[in-house]
């Protein structure tokens, strides 16, 4: 999976894409209009990840030129600026997504996967490790070939998990993927921490061959045993 | 006191001195006139009976008025020689009046033959009671129509004078920052009103620069910080995922980030407020009320089930109204979210849905809260030690502002009351 990351902040492209690198993603990065220009005329990106305001140009006039060539679908905006006219024209212009930063490598990671899974959807939407097989339309969970019934928080959990193995999901960041931003204060996440329980009693329950690791206090991390 | 009363005040009252101190001259002006010309009469009456009474004597045994104004009486010319014209005024009994009359006598000397007379001749005067009394009506008319003409002239001409300068005072109260783009205008060639207009002006468009100034800075700070913030986060995200680091030195990370992730909230809902107060939202659509309510409290149900607290929702009417879908989930989310942070295990967070209003009680603080102060932005509550923005609230109340709603809250049977009202305009 080819993925052209384009940012002109150097400490944030290099941080998205060592982020992305874990992910087992082909990462290249541009940073400005011209260089960003050159690469999409010339390769195909399974998904594109574009800052709006860039040196030489607008992130929006690179979407332009990818609707032209078709190759807009695949594409997701980062950007500062979390403006609702921004949102509208790059969403018209065919991006599939809109990030405003700053935003937490688990969400992008969830985001990106999500276009990828949408480009080659063939029927089938699950996502599938060990013995786990998550049916993203039915929102269902089998595990051994056996459905574990998950209450619709849970499920979305286990969900975002599951986009990010081995990866570190901040409490703010599951809490602001599952809840919005309703539970946004830091105070509360006990709360998190509640439901992670809950969520791994129920794995334990099935033997499943995954779990739920705690991360010096900062956060969790989803790991095959 | 009203400038038209006031300037009247002054006018009447000095009308009324001037007025009054003119009379006075007028009437010694006037009484002086009288007497001037009475005593005229009188010195000519006494030539022309000297004059007759050369030649008629009959005129010198005349020694009582009756029915003419004269009387001669002899005297001796020791008498008459030392005496001088004497002008006196005097009553007289008058038949026509039956009473006693003021006249003026003239008592002189003369000559006749070798004899020596004295004559007196009297003259009726006007009656001063009377010269005073038509006088003082008079004044008394005169003042009052004068005082009668400054009103009506100053009602007229004054009000309209003074027009733009009360149409402008009208506009200067309604000027709000922020929502007015237009400058207060006046309409005269009124210099006066015109330095008004141009010093006033001044003075808001110097506030109206300060203002968008100082809202473009909110926006302009928060917008750059976004992308420090994102380095920051992704690199501490990156950092802690390395797990070869010690736990203690993790810890101190973790720390570090979830104060860079306090201060991404509190830049984002400073946006958010900066961008309500920007009007940057257009979007209007019809909004079930209801709806949102539900959806809410079914994505907090399990944080109070956590808490231990129960919501219970009480819909009387379908609510609907017209605003941004957004800020529509954020005036309810964030009235929820308060009474469910500032709530007690084992309490309750009641929401009412009565005709246009939303009504959100909750149990907690036993005190009533300064309704002035939590509306504010960064107000926190001093019970415990809180992360959150201290904005919540003052969105509330901004999203509110905007749309012309009215927020309330209050404090009764130990419960806190935070109530929506929306009206449509």
């Amino acid at each position: 999976m080819k993925i052209l990351l384009v940012e002109d902040e150097k400490e944030l492209l290099e941080a998205i894409s060592v982020s992305l690198i874990k992910e087992y993603f082909i990462v290249e990065t541009a940073v400005d209009y011209p260089t960003a220009l050159e690469k999409i005329l010339v390769y195909n990106y399974d998904c594109i990840l574009l800052d709006i305001m860039l040196p030489g140009g607008s992130g929006l006039q690179l979407l332009e030129q990818l609707k032209q060539l078709r190759k807009s679908e695949n594409v997701i905006i980062i950007s500062a600026k979390d403006s609702l006219d921004d949102k509208l024209i790059g969403l018209e212009l065919g991006a599939d997504d809109y990030l405003t930063k700053p935003f937490h490598m688990a969400e992008l990671n969830a985001r990106v996967k999500a276009v990828l899974r949408r480009k080659k959807l063939d029927g089938k939407n699950t996502i599938e490790t060990t013995n786990l097989v998550l049916d993203l339309n039915e929102r269902q969970l089998f595990v051994d070939g056996e459905e574990v019934v998950l209450n619709r928080k849970e499920f979305d959990v286990l969900n975002y998990f599951l986009l990010n193995v081995n990866r570190l999901i901040t409490k703010s960041s599951l809490a602001e993927h599952v809840w919005g931003d309703n539970i946004d204060q830091t105070d509360n996440f006990d709360f998190i921490y509640y439901q992670i329980k809950n969520l791994r009693k129920k794995l334990q329950a099935v033997n499943a061959a995954i779990e739920i690791e705690s991360v010096y206090g900062v956060g969790y991390k989803m790991v095959e045993r | 006191m009203k400038l038209l009363n006031k300037s009247l005040k002054y006018l009447s009252i000095s009308i009324f001195l001037i007025v009054s101190v003119w009379s006075v001259i007028f009437y010694i002006n006037m009484l002086d006139e009288i007497h001037d010309s009475i005593d005229d009469g009188l010195e000519n009456y006494k030539l022309l009976i000297v004059q007759k009474a050369v030649d008629d004597s009959t005129v010198l045994k005349k020694n009582h008025f009756d029915e003419s104004n004269y009387a001669v009486r002899e005297i001796s010319e020791s008498i008459a020689l030392s005496m001088k014209d004497r002008y006196v005024d005097t009553l007289m009994y008058m038949q026509d009046e039956d009473d006693l009359e003021p006249v003026r006598i003239l008592t002189t000397a003369f000559e006749n033959h070798g004899h020596f007379y004295e004559l007196k001749i009297i003259n009726s005067m006007v009656e001063e009671d009377d010269l005073i009394e038509d006088l003082f009506w008079s004044v008394f008319w005169l003042y009052f129509i004068l005082v009668a003409s400054i009103i009506i002239i100053n009602n007229i001409l004054l009000r309209n004078l003074w027009k733009p300068f009360y149409d402008f005072l009208n506009q200067i109260t309604t000027f709000r920052l922020g929502r007015n783009k237009e400058l207060p205008e006046i309409t005269t060639d009124v210099k006066e009103f015109n330095s008004l207009k141009n010093a006033v002006n001044t003075l808001l468009q110097h506030s109206l620069e300060t203002y968008e100034h100082q809202k473009q800075f909110i926006e302009n700070a928060s917008h750059e910080l976004q992308t420090p913030l994102a380095v920051a986060t992704s690199k501490l995200e990156l950092l802690l995922e390395k797990g070869s680091i010690a736990a203690t030195e993790a810890e101190s990370l973790a720390q570090v980030l979830e104060i860079i992730e306090r201060l991404v909230r509190l830049n984002k809902s400073l946006l958010l407020l900066t961008k309500i107060e920007n009007k940057q939202f257009f979007d209007k659509q019809r909004i079930s009320i209801n709806g949102i309510v539900a959806q809410t409290v079914n994505d907090l149900e399990e944080f109070a089930e956590f808490k231990d607290i129960k919501i219970i929702v009480n819909e009387v009417s379908d609510l609907s109204v017209q605003m941004d879908l957004s800020l529509a989930n954020i005036i309810v989310s964030n009235l929820v979210k308060n009474a469910l942070f500032h709530n007690v295990t084992n309490g309750v967070v009641t929401i009412d849905i009565i005709a246009n209003r939303i009504k959100v009680s909750n149990t907690g603080k036993m005190e009533e809260l300064n309704a002035y102060k939590i509306f504010g932005r960064f107000y926190k509550s001093t019970d415990k030690e809180s992360t959150g923005t201290g904005l919540g609230l003052a969105i509330v109340k901004a999203i509110c502002g905007m749309y012309g709603f009215v927020v309330s809250y209050h404090f009764e049977n130990k419960q806190h009351y935070f109530e929506v009202q929306f009206n449509e305009g």
